[in-house]
């Protein structure tokens, strides 16, 4: 776990966000938002999350640190330490792996590192497999941030990684040129 | 082949906008308060014939679900809709919700009256965060138009909708651990009983339905329970929304009738299996939770609960997904392993090490260094694991490997001495 020496406090449009999410929950139920409101927290500090910053929203929520820090370690989308610009994470279940997801491994390798969870000499980017992410149609994929890419290739995913690296990232979806899940006849 | 003009998701790949104007002209919202009018008790009987099973994947009749919440609760009843689609094979509720997602909410209110739910919770996996965002301006939409909120849709019955992102846990799909989540913990399922109908969120009555089983609830109103119990064969009825991925030249989602026959499924909408039906050598079809079948089963099974439960699998949630000869099956088995090893919430001890030790030596037989002794060995652990957990997930991670010895145990023994040989 890495530490942050500033002080953490919500910004004046996420203090906003995290009175109406608490309007979701009982008011006496105000642990319920802390899903919510570490992932607001994380986008506020380049997706990660230090000790401090949990502290802050376990505060905010008048709850146990512990109890918090639970919920970081458990989630698998709360990262403790940063991890670039973007976070391409590859399936590589089942599905994915059958048509190709290997392939899309070896491109990561080759233009982001050679090995995963460590970020580009360029500080642009890291990679990491990860499991199901639920687009099982659109195989191989990958997540960058919050987007999809589909029915990934090796050429198309470097195209897309080179995309990064260029400052205009492609377009979202599928890579093949098809629309959403429907076949392609 | 169903029929285009009995299709429920008519927009399910987003060829129109997901809007409530054009939702509306879709049929949707189309007089829900002349639908709340007739009652719980007309909704709930309509569910019943329309014999819809849970589309999660466990099947339960939805309408007998509903009946098991207490009709005249002191406590808050909820509805919370599963949205944290993420059994590997599985994508159907992405399309829906991205696509459809007025069908959905439609669905909650609905499900709701009939439960005496006011509030509704939607559980929606972290990672569909495109997903969420359409859903949210649908739900927006729709208190905007008066459908939802204070007396929706002018039924007299007032009705909150709360969109809840998940941060990446599979066992969030089960519906007790996903309620711990809801509650903003670790999410480890609970010891059962009670049900969540007796205590659930927020120790109040709930019912957790998937998404699918929402979205079709309009429809089956307005048509008619019977209208629905007419695709299918008795007991496996409706329309169902399979995902085809793996080697098959199309992969898709498409909605079609309960009880097609898989080899129909595969070479009508999915364009066949890669090299042909011949080529084909396994599948697993209800995503990688149950057991997978040869291709001697595919040739005639049907895509339903009883004809796949009788080929020992499962329809689970109608995830086929296909592997042709060029597969290695044990590798294919044991990155499920992996899945389930890494998914494990580490509550109940034969699922927090058995799924690893599974996994290892799933690998230790793909590498070639196993003996037939160790697979007697990995059987004989996958029935310690079965049935010795408090949710379903180390029963999920038995069955795949027990699939894959029950048709394949000989070709993989003979390939382990070869590689000894060499």
């Amino acid at each position: 776990m890495s530490n942050q020496k500033n002080t953490f406090v919500f910004n004046k449009e996420n203090e906003i966000r995290a009175k109406e999410i608490l309007l979701k929950y009982p008011t006496d139920r105000r642990q319920s938002a802390i899903m919510p409101l570490l992932d607001l927290a994380q986008r506020q500090n380049e997706n990660w999350l230090s000790r401090d910053i949990v502290e802050y929203v376990a505060d905010y929520l008048e709850m146990p640190f512990i109890k918090a820090w639970e919920v970081v370690t458990f989630y698998s989308m709360y990262y403790t330490k940063y991890n670039g610009k973007y976070l391409v994470q590859v399936c590589g279940t089942t599905p994915c792996w059958l048509r190709g997801s290997d392939q899309v491994i070896k491109a990561c390798k080759e233009v982001i590192s050679p090995e995963p969870n460590t970020v580009s000499s360029d500080g642009l980017f890291s990679w990491m497999q990860v499991e199901c992410l639920g687009a099982c149609v659109n195989a191989p994929l990958v997540q960058i941030n919050d987007d999809y890419y589909e029915d990934l290739t090796y050429d198309t995913t470097k195209n897309v990684l080179q995309s990064l690296i260029d400052g205009s990232p492609l377009s979202i979806g599928s890579q093949s040129g098809r629309k959403s899940s429907k076949a392609v006849s | 082949m169903l029929k285009e003009k009995d299709k429920i998701f008519t927009n399910l790949f987003g060829d129109e906008s997901f809007h409530l104007k054009n939702a509306q002209a879709r049929g949707d919202w189309d007089n829900t308060k002349e639908l709340i009018k007739k009652g719980r008790e007309w909704i709930i009987d309509e569910m019943k014939k329309s014999e819809l099973r849970g589309r999660g994947g466990a099947g339960f009749p939805t309408g007998l679900k509903w009946s098991f919440m207490p009709k005249d609760s002191k406590l808050t009843n909820y509805l919370v809709v599963n949205a944290d689609e993420s059994e590997p094979g599985t994508c159907k509720d992405r399309d829906m919700i991205r696509n459809e997602p007025h069908k959905l909410i439609e669905g909650c209110l609905l499900a709701s009256f009939a439960m005496n739910a006011h509030t509704c919770y939607i559980y929606i996996r972290g990672e569909y965060f495109n997903e969420a965002v359409v859903l949210q301006k649908a739900i927006d939409e729709a208190y905007d138009a008066g459908l939802i909120g204070k007396n929706a849709a002018k039924s007299g019955w007032d009705f909150d909708i709360f969109l809840h992102r998940g941060a990446g846990a599979y066992i969030c799909g089960e519906e007790t651990a996903l309620l711990e989540s809801l509650e903003g913990k670790k999410g480890q399922p609970r010891l059962k009983p009670p049900f969540p109908a007796n205590k659930g969120l927020y120790g109040s009555p709930t019912t957790v339905n998937n998404v699918e089983t929402i979205a079709v609830v309009p429809t089956i109103l307005r048509r008619g329970g019977e209208w629905f119990s007419s695709f299918g064969r008795p007991k496996n009825t409706g329309t169902k929304v399979f995902c085809i991925s793996g080697h098959v030249n199309n992969p898709c989602n498409i909605e079609e009738e309960m009880s097609i026959p898989l080899r129909e499924l595969i070479e009508k909408h999915a364009g066949g299996v890669t090299g042909g039906w011949d080529n084909l050598k396994a599948v697993i079809p209800g995503g990688s939770s149950v057991p997978l079948i040869p291709k001697s089963n595919c040739d005639t099974v049907l895509m339903d609960f009883d004809s796949l439960s009788a080929v020992k699998s499962g329809l689970g949630t109608a995830a086929v997904i296909v592997m042709d000869k060029s597969t290695d099956l044990v590798k294919a088995i044991s990155k499920l392993s992996h899945f389930y090893k890494h998914e494990s919430c580490g509550q109940c001890t034969p699922c927090r090490e058995g799924t690893g030790w599974m996994w290892r030596m799933m690998e230790k037989i793909g590498n070639g260094h196993a003996s037939s002794n160790d697979i007697d060995k990995l059987l004989d652990v996958t029935k310690q694991i079965e049935g010795h957990t408090i949710c379903a997930l180390g029963d999920a991670a038995a069955w795949p490997i027990q699939g894959l010895f029950r048709h394949f145990r000989d070709e993989i023994e003979e390939q382990l001495k070869k590689t000894k040989a060499a």
